[in-house]
């Protein structure tokens, strides 16, 4: 929590307490929720591609700007659900979203400091790099050349459908997510 | 809870990614070693989630309907003047079917033809996508006690759709086959030319190893075979397509892409298990 303004405080009640934990624990819920939606056979193209590009795209937008909102251990929950839900080989996934999270930690006092499109900029080089990593990855673990046109596809599909998530993560990150207007 | 010094707070915040990511190195390599836990994981969680799932799927067929209603309205008069047309040579295609019928059974009583057996299958509803970008794969939500065991063959209303590889307590999950590493014995019904089906996570599986000299003709009807000892023969698999090169697709005839509901049959076959969990292509049991 931002403390602007020093001095002596009444303690917070219970009500406030609980709001400020929701508050928290929202970026992570939402990330969660929509994981599962995403494995529900809704029928939507692409939709395979999207479950990777919606847990890198989240992980990197809270990583960057509230960071306090998604601890190491949350993401490695998420990438461990996101692992399970799918059916390629276990761990790829945590480890991509965790060196996601490191990377877009290193780099956040830059980053937020951007504008909209560096930042998006930024998240096309973490898209490409996640998208290369897999492919690689299970390329490795199965021992055989998988075709190159999947990862190219979720490359992509993270890369635009980026814009489209960043302004409602945005609003959730300025109301929901924040602790301080709790 | 446990008061440590600032400095120790620090150094674990700072040590906690790392480990982590270590961690995740270690899940990996647990998984390619022993294939099996992260298969019991995946079913225990398919198993937490399937009541979800099936809560769920309800609702979500009902929009999906809707929807596709909304989008029918449009096309109904030329849908109504294609559908007169078919339902004519249907017609005709009725009565001859219904007149080979008749010569087959007496033919079959000439015969003293041992007639196949009735099977027994259960229905089950899709109700998750559980492939991701490097499988193709469904959910299946079955009830306790259901019958469903490893290796039986799930049929949608059009055709062949996969093999049941997992199996938990109220889930079950089905390789399909344009998944990687599905391999189907396979006959060209014209020609008789037996062939692999050999999936590659693409909407078209390729047909592979066709006997030399025979030639795939586009649209000839592609059924299963006997061979291996895996799949009854005869049941409809697709129709040969070529894409835009010269290598033998099959397309589908089950509806891959929007699976509803599918029916799991028992042929009490056992030739061939399917692999243990894809990804990996250890066929050994």
């Amino acid at each position: 929590m931002t403390d602007k303004t020093p001095g002596i405080r009444p303690l917070l009640t219970v009500g406030h307490r609980l709001d400020m934990a929701a508050r928290y624990c929202f970026p992570v819920a939402l990330t969660v929720s929509v994981l599962m939606l995403l494995s529900m056979p809704i029928g939507l193209p692409g939709q395979a591609e999207m479950q990777p590009a919606w847990a890198l795209a989240s992980v990197y937008f809270w990583s960057v700007y509230r960071p306090a909102s998604v601890p190491a251990g949350a993401v490695f929950a998420i990438g461990l659900l996101l692992d399970l839900l799918a059916q390629g080989p276990i761990g790829l996934g945590v480890l991509i979203l965790l060196l996601t999270q490191a990377t877009a930690l290193r780099f956040r006092r830059f980053l937020t400091r951007q504008g909209f499109a560096v930042v998006w900029l930024a998240f096309t080089g973490f898209a490409a790099a996640a998208a290369a990593v897999e492919w690689a990855g299970v390329s490795v673990i199965t021992w055989r050349l998988l075709p190159v046109q999947p990862a190219l596809f979720e490359c992509f599909m993270s890369i635009g459908a980026y814009p489209l998530l960043a302004v409602m993560l945005i609003r959730a990150h300025r109301t929901l997510a924040a602790p301080e207007q709790a | 809870m446990l008061r440590l010094s600032i400095q120790a707070r620090q150094a674990i915040a700072r040590l906690t990614l790392p480990v982590l990511i270590v961690l995740s190195l270690g899940i990996i390599l647990l998984g390619r070693a022993t294939p099996y836990v992260p298969e019991r994981a995946r079913t225990a969680l398919s198993d937490a989630l399937a009541p979800i799932y099936a809560a769920g799927a309800v609702p979500l067929s009902s929009v999906r309907d809707a929807a596709a209603d909304i989008g029918q309205v449009f096309t109904l008069r030329s849908e109504n003047l294609r559908l007169r047309a078919e339902n004519e040579r249907l017609r005709r295609w009725y009565d001859v079917a219904m007149a080979l019928d008749a010569e087959n059974a007496t033919l079959k009583a000439n015969l003293h033809w041992i007639p196949d057996p009735t099977l027994s299958y259960v229905t089950a509803r899709v109700v998750a996508d559980a492939g991701g970008v490097y499988a193709r794969s469904v959910l299946l939500s079955v009830g306790p006690h259901n019958g469903v065991r490893k290796g039986q063959i799930a049929l949608d209303a059009n055709g062949l759709v996969g093999r049941v590889t997992e199996v938990g307590h109220r889930s079950a999950r089905v390789l399909l086959i344009t998944d990687i590493n599905s391999r189907i014995p396979v006959v060209l019904e014209q020609s008789r030319a037996r062939a692999i089906l050999v999936g590659e996570n693409t909407p078209y599986p390729r047909l592979m190893y066709v006997a030399e000299g025979t030639h795939p003709a586009e649209g000839e009807r592609v059924v299963t075979s006997a061979e291996a000892n895996a799949f009854p023969a005869g049941l409809l698999v697709g129709t040969v397509h070529y894409g835009s090169g010269t290598q033998p697709l099959l397309n589908p005839a089950a509806n891959l892409e929007k699976l509803e509901i599918v029916r799991i049959f028992d042929y009490g076959l056992g030739g061939i298990m399917p692999p243990e969990a894809p990804g990996r292509t250890a066929m050994a049991q």
